[in-house]
């Protein structure tokens, strides 16, 4: 319990990180270091592009699954590492 | 070498059912190798083939039906909680949450995947892995490879009504460029149906599904403009005659349409916004000989009004049908205008008297000229497209334009200049090509032509930048095209070689002009001093009859003349043999336009 306080803080702590947000299998945010609302947000469109990149990386290959999605844009960077390694 | 084997069948029995039997093998030919003939080959050792062990597959292309798609937002709400939890209740969520953290599994994930993130985040923090690599040579190695002139079709717009009508002229919004104005109607003489609808549409270039605005006319739009000044506000001329203008904030009516008593009689084929201190004034040209001048604040009665008569009488019965229009805001007072007849009419708009108002006009087509337009470049020169031809003039040379195009197998229906560079030029023909002319290139042929539809293309306007196209068709289809960056990036000393070019052109036509005019002084000169010699009639009206029996009296009256003088000749060539000469008859006709002929000999 405590090493996953430490390895979440120790992310967050990281140069050039603005928030950490983490989210579980139906969408919810669990923990988060942003307000409510932009949790949710985030959550919610991320959780489906997921999906979505999932399904396509499988389609193309069954055998293989996504592990990190990164998403650039002009402003910032959103990383999304999902559960499948 | 031909092998046959010829049989013989007894006419009695043709068409008798075969009768098949089996017989051993009978040598016919036999054709032994000739070993000399191996000289001329060499073994080739060794040799190699390719073989491939793969399952064989065949490629397949399928084209589906139209995808309609349509932007749209969607709106989260909270969700994911568990059935019996209310998400409003703060304390339940946190406890949920609790729960969830405490759960092993979790534990672990968290564990692998957060290494991983922590891994990127580093890596980002090392090395901008995004960065932009010469950055500054781009501008410099800009290396015009040869490459192919190409366009490729960015966007359809189609029709959406049942009843298709042909998308007759197309405006590009001023700024921006990011949409397309579109007028449609139907141009064949009575022949629309009634239930043809009258909109005409503006559409986004980004989205071909559905048009962003219709306009509404009383009669379907022939022609329509945005206003150069103002990007809200178009002008349109209808199939009825009539002028209307649209604000496009304003909805999809027209804000004011001009009364049907003072406007034009035939369907108004061309409107042009004038370039003017309130930037409210148009003039609009219709078949019906007339061009007109309004001001959009009052639409009621034409400003100023101008009658296409020749004879400079204004006279409405001899007046020429117009079929285009040109202005160009760096010549104010200028103008020109396209007439049905092929005859391209340049006006003065400050002459005092309508007699004045007409300075001159050109003559060289043979049917209506549907486009007129001149180089955004070189003003003096200009472009007409109509019946199989685009011709290039001069200002200067009234008798016949500088550049012609070869006859073509379609009709010309639209041209326009590309406003980057100066020598290159679009136009489009009735079995729906677009060309692409380079005149720097080749002159005589297109330097690119597409086949962008299998109906008639009626309409094409090059958009600011040079880069983008829209071409409109019979069936209402607007086709968006991109053009090859070779087409549309002015070349070094492109300026200077097309106004040599122009020039050279000009003092050509200017010489043969000068050179025509000679020669038919001369011809009237002559055709004078002839008739007084045979002292005809003063009337100088001669019936066929006697006209053919004069021209066959002077025909044969030559040719004894002729006939003595070779019988001469014969007798003094006798007389001096073995001297070479060469002789040059030369003998003319000119009764009745009969051709000159050359007879040369060779004699020893």
């Amino acid at each position: 319990m405590a090493e996953v306080e430490d390895t979440l803080k120790r992310i967050q702590s990281i140069n050039g990180v603005i928030g950490t947000i983490v989210v579980n299998a139906e969408g919810i945010p669990i923990r988060s270091t942003l307000d409510n609302s932009t949790s949710v947000q985030y959550a919610g469109l991320l959780h489906q592009l997921t999906m979505k990149a999932r399904g396509t990386v499988r389609d193309i290959d069954p055998q293989n699954d996504l592990s990190f999605l990164r998403i650039r844009s002009k402003k910032h960077e959103i990383m999304v590492s999902t559960g499948g390694l | 070498m031909e092998i046959v084997y010829v049989y013989t069948k007894k006419r009695s029995e043709f068409g008798r059912q075969c009768n098949f039997s089996d017989r051993p093998a009978e040598l016919h030919v036999d054709i032994l190798p000739d070993i000399s003939l191996a000289a001329n080959f060499i073994v080739r050792d060794p040799c190699n083939v390719t073989v491939q062990c793969a399952e064989e597959m065949s490629e397949h292309e399928v084209n589906t039906e139209r995808f309609e798609s349509e932007s749209r937002g969607i709106n989260h709400v909270e969700g994911g909680w568990p059935k019996d939890l209310n998400p409003e209740d703060m304390e339940a969520t946190i406890r949920y949450r609790k729960k969830v953290e405490k759960d092993e599994h979790y534990q672990n994930t968290i564990m692998q995947i957060a290494g991983l993130m922590e891994h990127c985040c580093k890596q980002n923090n090392a090395t901008d892995i995004y960065q932009e690599f010469f950055e500054d040579e781009d501008e410099e190695v800009v290396e015009e490879s040869e490459e192919q002139p190409s366009a490729k079709t960015i966007n359809v717009f189609r029709d959406p009504n049942e009843v298709k009508r042909t998308a007759t002229s197309l405006s590009w919004h001023p700024d921006g460029n990011h949409k397309l104005a579109v007028s449609y109607s139907s141009l064949e003489f009575q022949r629309a149906p009634n239930d043809m609808s009258f909109d005409s549409y503006i559409w986004d270039i980004e989205n071909p599904n559905k048009p962003e605005m219709t306009l509404k006319p009383v009669s379907p739009l022939v022609c329509l403009e945005y206003n150069p000044k103002d990007s809200h506000i178009l002008a349109g001329g209808s199939y009825n005659g009539q002028i209307a203008y649209w604000d496009t904030r304003k909805g999809s009516q027209p804000a004011e349409m001009s009364t049907i008593e003072h406007s034009h009689r035939d369907p108004v084929y061309k409107v042009i916004w004038l370039q003017s201190k309130t930037g409210t004034d148009i003039f609009s040209a219709s078949t019906d000989g007339q061009v007109l001048w309004w001001d959009i604040r009052k639409m009621s009665e034409p400003t100023e009004r101008l009658v296409l008569d020749p004879s400079k009488k204004g006279n409405l019965d001899n007046a020429l049908g117009a079929v285009s229009l040109e202005f160009e805001t760096t010549m104010p007072t200028k103008f020109m205008v396209g007439t049905e007849q092929g005859l391209v009419v340049s006006c003065n708009r400050k002459a005092k008297t309508p007699a004045e108002k007409i300075v001159c006009t050109y003559s060289g087509h043979h049917g209506p000229i549907y486009a007129l337009q001149r180089n955004p470049f070189f003003p003096k020169n200009f472009l007409t497209v109509a019946d199989w031809t685009a011709r290039i003039w001069s200002e200067d040379i009234k008798e016949s334009s500088i550049m012609w195009t070869k006859y073509h197998m379609a009709h010309l229906l639209d041209g326009c200049w590309s406003p980057v560079r100066p020598s290159v030029f679009f136009t489009v023909k009735m079995d729906g090509t677009l060309d692409v002319w380079d005149i720097l290139f080749k002159q005589n042929d297109p330097t690119l032509s597409l086949k962008v539809c299998d109906e008639a293309l009626s309409s094409v306007r090059v958009q600011d930048n040079g880069r983008f196209l829209g071409c409109g068709s019979q069936l209402g289809t607007t086709t968006l095209l991109e053009i090859s960056a070779g087409l549309c990036t002015l070349q070094k000393n492109e300026k200077a070689m097309v106004s040599e070019m122009f020039e050279r052109e000009t003092k050509r036509e200017k010489i043969l002009e000068a050179r025509h005019r000679e020669m038919r002084l001369k011809e009237r000169s002559r055709s004078e001093q002839s008739r007084e010699d045979e002292g005809k009639e003063a009337d100088g009206e001669e019936s066929a009859e006697e006209l053919v029996a004069r021209a066959e009296r002077e025909f044969f009256e030559i040719m004894e003349a002729e006939k003595k003088k070779e019988w001469n000749e014969e007798r003094q060539r006798e007389k001096e043999k073995g001297v070479c000469e060469e002789k040059d008859f030369q003998e003319e006709h000119e009764t009745n336009g009969v051709s000159s002929f050359k007879r040369s000999e060779i004699s020893l």
